[in-house]
């Protein structure tokens, strides 16, 4: 049950292997090995501090491992930066860093990645096309916003998060990284980003899933990869596991 | 199609999916319809207590005056507002007006001819910009400091230059730009209409107007994207040169020689055109009409002063209390 069992590298989308990283003289995690199926929910649980949001740092690019290979669909490939990776499909739903207030819903779904047409030498954003598409991608994920012309700081927190994930997943990435995505939402908006998520593991796109919520982890993931303290300690089939048992691993208590 | 700014509560073009847009009634008490529209409320406001009040305001001889008068405070208003749309400030601006008018004038007197005098203190102005923006972002300095530093440092650089005298400029190129009308406009008028224009598209629609309202708006948010918002920020000082450039050209076209003296209400007033024209001072919002017209106002509003009779002490006064009106209906808004 508690044993880091190993598939075959051609299901994992993405994969680490005695992956460490610490900050000074702090440990934030040693010698970690991962796994994440292609088109499933993968879930990472553990305690404050216990290394989540790092590890997942470091897959993304924002922080670069001290130790330990990082494979991404197939290929050893560290990230310098949150670009490369990006740009290699892996898209992040960042905790904090999410939507810019002052923008309307299209110029966030399309920030850094505008469409533009040619006029002479010049590039000019094709507004249009970016507004039509912006309603296809909010179509296709069933998201509700009054336009998609409003600013972004009118929406209410789940119809933000659900912009911000539809933008992780508009465009067209392999897989999407979500830190803590209904930590500060309502009973109700968390109910529709988690629909959300399951409508992105329809469509075939891969996630990993930081969450506290043991229930959301169950009701969403298909894999649960445990950590405490800074190690990987345990990885289940969300099917096969209990709540008990997931707060016995992250306690330590098993 | 027409493509409405942003700002601007507008209408849709039909065939487009019915997008909710409020009553009128709703417009009228929602302050952040008066802090975008403060300037043109502004405008009409004051055209209208003026025309009344002083017949000739109105008549056409003035508003030709008035619009040559505003051409310069437009173009830096327009400077300013890159600057404040990335949550920053220039307050070097209306310094950088005097040096680019000092080079001008000792290129011009050195005899380089006057296209060389002209290109060289655009060039110095952007330069002293693009100082600004590196010291800002990659020395990590407050906006607040760097500018001011600058605007001391180069109000010495001008005096040491020109050694604390004016430099008559003799040329008919810029007699032609100071006097020619085309239609009903002045040169400067055009320059300033162009300013406008250019501004305006490369706010609304070009990658780097929307990473520009990104930057200013969150930019810890912006850079995790991928936009690199340093360089936003010194492009942004960069424009607020160049624009001090171009007033400068137009500022010594209009008083015949190159002065070594800081005309320091220029600098309140782009900071107060800004504020009118419903721009952001904590930045991602901005419009380049609004600031724009807000520099028309300010204009206005001297000039129906001065047509009254108004002592002249009084105008600071006036410009001082309309914009803290602006500042307080942008604080409604939040």
């Amino acid at each position: 049950m508690s044993t880091v069992n190993h598939i075959a590298p051609s299901e994992a989308i993405l994969a680490c292997q005695g992956l460490s990283k610490h900050f000074g003289g702090i440990r934030a995690f040693t010698d970690v090995g991962f796994q994440a199926r292609r088109g499933e929910v993968t879930a990472v649980i553990g305690d404050n501090g216990a290394g989540k949001s790092t590890l997942i740092r470091c897959l993304v690019g924002v922080h670069i491992p001290d130790g330990g290979t990082i494979y991404f669909d197939g290929r050893q490939h560290p990230f310098s930066n949150p670009d490369e990776a990006r740009k290699s499909g892996i898209e992040t739903v960042h905790q904090n860093l999410a939507l810019i207030d002052e923008l309307t819903v299209t110029q966030n779904l399309f920030l850094n990645r505008e469409i533009v047409r040619r006029i002479g030498p010049f590039a000019l954003l094709d507004r249009k096309a970016m507004k039509d598409q912006a309603r296809a991608m909010l179509s296709r994920l069933s998201i509700n916003v009054p336009s998609v012309t409003q600013r972004v700081r009118r929406l209410s927190g789940g119809q933000r998060q659900a912009i911000s994930i539809c933008r992780a997943a508009g465009s067209g990435a392999k897989l999407v990284v979500m830190d803590e995505p209904t930590a500060a939402l309502g009973v109700q908006e968390t109910a529709n980003v988690e629909a959300l998520i399951r409508k992105l593991r329809e469509q075939g796109v891969s996630v990993i899933l930081i969450s506290h919520n043991f229930d959301q982890v169950r009701r969403l993931s298909d894999q649960i990869w445990v950590m405490r303290a800074g190690k990987m300690v345990a990885t289940v089939r969300s099917s096969e596991t209990t709540g008990n048992e997931l707060v016995a691993l992250v306690t330590g208590a098993a | 199609m027409s493509v409405p700014a942003d700002n601007a509560p507008a209408s849709r073009q039909a065939g487009v999916r019915e997008e909710s847009r409020p009553s009128l009634a709703a417009l009228l008490i929602d302050p952040s319809f008066w802090a975008d529209w403060a300037s043109v409320v502004g405008l009409v406001g004051l055209v209208i207590l003026f025309g009344v009040t002083s017949p000739v305001f109105l008549s056409v001889a003035n508003m030709q005056a008035m619009l040559l008068a505003a051409a310069i405070l437009v173009v830096l208003s327009i400077g300013q507002t890159f600057v404040v749309a990335t949550s920053g400030i220039d307050l070097s601006l209306a310094a950088s007006v005097m040096l680019g008018a000092v080079i001008l004038g000792l290129v011009h007197a050195a005899g380089l001819g006057i296209f060389a005098a002209c290109a060289l203190a655009v060039l110095a102005t952007s330069a002293i910009g693009f100082m600004n923006g590196v010291l800002i972002t990659a020395g990590r300095i407050p906006d607040f400091v760097v500018t001011l530093g600058t605007l001391s440092g180069i109000t010495g650089l001008g005096l040491i230059l020109s050694g604390g005298e004016p430099t008559m400029v003799g040329s008919t190129f810029l007699l032609k730009l100071a006097s020619g009308y085309l239609g009903p406009f002045g040169y400067p008028v055009w320059v300033a209409i162009a300013a406008v224009l250019v501004a305006h598209v490369a706010l609304y629609h070009t990658r780097f107007g929307v990473h520009l309202l990104a930057t200013g708006g969150q930019a810890e948010s912006a850079s995790a994207l991928g936009i690199r918002t340093n360089r936003v920020k010194i492009a942004a000082y960069t424009i607020s040169g160049f624009c001090a450039g171009i007033a400068s050209i137009l500022l010594v076209a209009r008083i015949g020689s190159a002065e070594p003296q800081i005309n320091t209400s220029l600098l309140l007033n782009s900071v107060a055109a800004v504020v009118l024209g419903g721009v952001s001072l904590f930045g991602g919002r901005a419009s380049i009409l609004g600031p724009a017209i807000g520099a028309l106002m300010l204009t206005a509003l001297v000039n129906g002063l001065t047509l009254l009779s108004v002592s002249a002490f009084y105008q600071p006064l006036a410009v001082g209390v309309i914009v803290v009106l602006a500042a307080l209906i942008m604080r409604y808004q939040k």
